[in-house]
């Protein structure tokens, strides 16, 4: 049965809701349809004045190479990130739900780094590749690479997805090991017993069962790599170097405040808008259609 | 096929939990044995030590003539039935029969062929394109046997297989798997503390308590002549009435405590002058008149149960009186408060050491 609460008089209710409200109309509603707007305009050099041009920020941005390019990095981007951390979250997982002593100190452990601000994670990284002093940087120096993410826009872009990746690893673990543990035991004894080996057994049997939760955790990765990462850009790479790590949302910052291209930086927002949109709607039909079991 | 061997078999788990203390018996090739024991006897962890998702901590588990000890339990060749069925949940009711064949790298049109021959068997025809979710409880089990069977494995191993139906589903069901392990000849290893379950599948019975096998025999030889006060109490319902009493001087009879007439079945020589156990089946206490009485009781409550009604009483004669449950023909019309004289069959009388509770022979 649900159970519900009745209000006899509509005041109450509507304090109750308003502090979510508030805080959604002003950092949510009121930006977002000021992108909106701005994307429509184009503003001179000065900021002094500016015009009405309805589509033409949208259509200069799509047809912009540099933009496609940022878009296809970013594209590359997401994938190796939520790739790698959905990967190694998984892993981890796997073998927590096998460990038996000090399964919460790990545990504890593995969730730690989600607890970290993205860019003291991305400086945290920064300095352990840091070309000059880095530990990780002097290891692969010792082993024949020669590393250096400030002038080799490959090395940049590793950098930048190992610091994205590595935050959002926890995140994964804990949703992986929550799907594990409610696999029943049963079930693997009986593949056990139906002749699966432990290999065999995870990509028939866990895998599948765990799918409705890799699904879930990929789209909300692929919003993280979108949207979340401008800090652990901004405090490694600053995008560079030549721009080989601007992905979308740091471009959106690159090009308005620094480029002060105000309308075009708003058409990019938007479009970034859009996307996420499309991921939540989709995820949200594919989830509502999946959960018979 | 193959028979089953447990030589010394014991387990003590990574806790320090001793939950099997020493099995030593064989299971015949084509045998039906049932293992029935009070919940926590150990009666799960054998089966599953025998299935290899436990490890033997001790002694020598052998599937027809080869020690299984170190097998993974894919290498055993056996089938095991779970209590929750443990079917595959994303895959159809064909899949779910079909994986251990596929493991196994059986040809496609053998699977075929036996996965179809198995739905037949257990009316599964029309259902194999579901999914285990879209199935009733009934159907889930027969599923579940259909995934054991078309393995057609050296042994089945269940583990309380019936335990999740309704009670006229269990009966049915019941009948179904002793008709198949009839018709295949599988050995079959039988886990459940239901004792009309024990009773009517079993070729052989294992009364276990506390990590123990009690007793291994036939079910009515078990019935008959329990070998101790433990299996005497839990195989039979309502279970057997236990009298405290002393062996009578010249040990021509037992006189039990708080009844004033002695009871003129002679106990085994072996049972000396001392105390001594008495146990009658509720059903071998017959009412007669006064005179032939063994024993009298005060009626306290009686279960009417339409064929025959079971009445819970205490001895009329005692202080402190022991409670003695009679089972008596359903026409019969008994009220509380009314005295029962009660005769016991003769060769219905079982006699047992009350100090180790062995049974007195
Ligand atoms: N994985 C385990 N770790 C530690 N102790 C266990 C484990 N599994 C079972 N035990 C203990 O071993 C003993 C026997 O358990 P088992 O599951 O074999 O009982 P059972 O006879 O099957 O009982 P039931 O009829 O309730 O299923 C119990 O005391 C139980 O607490
Ligand atoms: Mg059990």
């Amino acid at each position: 049965m649900e159970k519900r609460v009745v209000f006899s008089k509509l005041g109450l209710p509507i304090l109750l809701v308003a502090p979510q409200i508030v805080i959604t109309l002003v950092f949510f509603i009121w930006p977002a349809s000021q992108a909106l707007y701005q994307s429509l305009l184009l503003e001179d050099a000065f900021g002094l004045r500016s015009q009405f041009v309805w589509l033409d920020n949208f259509i200069a941005l799509f047809s912009d190479p540099h933009y496609l390019d940022s878009f296809a990095r970013t594209v590359v981007f997401s994938a190796a990130t939520a790739g790698l951390s959905l990967g190694v979250a998984l892993f981890l997982a796997a073998m927590a739900d096998r460990v038996l002593k000090g399964a919460t100190a790990y545990r504890t452990l593995i969730v730690w780094p989600y607890a970290v601000a993205p860019a003291v994670a991305g400086v945290l990284w920064f300095f352990m590749f840091n070309p000059s002093i880095g530990v990780l940087a002097y290891l692969l120096k010792w082993l024949g690479y020669d590393w250096n993410h400030y002038l080799d826009g490959t090395d940049a872009m590793m950098l930048v997805i190992l610091a994205a990746s590595w935050k959002q690893v926890s995140y994964n673990f804990l949703f992986f090991l929550a799907g594990l543990q409610a696999i029943p035991r049963s079930l693997v004894e009986a593949a056990a017993i139906d002749g699966a080996r432990p290999f065999k057994r995870f990509w028939t049997i866990i895998f599948p069962l765990l799918s409705p939760t890799a699904f879930f955790l990929l789209v909300v990765n692929i919003v993280y790599a979108f949207f979340d990462t401008f800090g652990i850009v901004h405090a490694t790479t600053s995008g560079g170097p030549a721009q080989s790590t601007t992905i979308l949302v740091y471009k959106v910052f690159s090009d308005g405040f620094i480029g002060l291209d105000l309308g075009g930086s708003a058409a990019q927002s938007v479009v970034l808008m859009a996307v996420v949109i499309t991921l939540t709607v989709f995820q949200f039909r594919y989830i509502e259609r999946k959960v018979a079991y | 096929m193959a028979g089953l061997e447990f030589i010394g078999v014991r387990k003590t788990y990574p806790n320090g939990v001793q939950a099997i203390h020493g099995i030593d018996m064989a299971v015949a090739d084509g045998e039906f044995v049932v293992i029935v024991g009070p919940s926590g006897c150990g009666k799960s962890t054998l089966l599953r030590m025998v299935a290899g998702l436990e490890t033997v901590t001790e002694g020598e588990i052998r599937i027809g003539e080869n020690r299984v000890n170190e097998l993974e339990p894919a290498d055993r060749n056996i089938a095991m039935v779970f209590q929750n069925y443990a079917l595959y949940p994303h895959m159809s009711v064909f899949d779910n029969m079909a994986y251990g064949l596929r493991n196994r790298r059986t040809p496609r049109d053998e699977i075929a062929r036996r996965v179809a021959e198995a739905a037949g068997t257990l009316q599964l025809e029309g259902l194999l394109d579901r999914r285990p979710g879209q199935l009733s409880g009934g159907q889930r089990q027969r599923v579940a046997m259909g995934r054991a069977i078309v393995r057609e494995p050296e042994a089945f191993l269940f583990d309380e297989p019936l335990s999740n139906l309704d009670a006229k589903l269990r009966v049915q069901m019941r009948l179904e798997i002793k008709r198949l392990q009839r018709a295949l000849g599988t050995t079959s290893l039988y886990v459940t503390h239901d004792q009309v379950e024990a009773m009517t599948l079993a070729d052989r019975l294992i009364v276990m308590n506390a990590g123990v096998a009690e007793q291994v025999g036939r079910p009515l030889e078990i019935y008959d002549a329990p070998a101790t006060l433990f299996v005497a109490g839990f195989i039979g319902s309502p279970a057997m009435n236990f009298l405290p009493g002393t062996v009578a001087d010249d040990g021509s009879g037992a006189n039990l405590d708080g009844v004033d007439r002695t009871l003129l079945v002679a106990p085994p020589a072996s049972a000396g002058r001392g105390r001594i156990m008495v146990g009658i089946r509720p059903e071998h206490l017959e009412p007669v008149s006064r005179e032939e009485a063994a024993m009298e009781v005060v009626v306290e409550l009686v279960e009417a149960l339409g064929a025959d009604s079971l009445v819970h009483g205490l001895l009329a004669d005692g202080g402190e009186g022991a409670a003695v449950t009679v089972r008596l023909d359903g026409a019969r019309r008994v009220a509380a408060g009314e005295v029962l004289s009660l005769a016991v069959a003769p060769n219905h009388v079982h006699f047992f050491d009350p100090d180790d509770g062995k049974r007195l022979a």
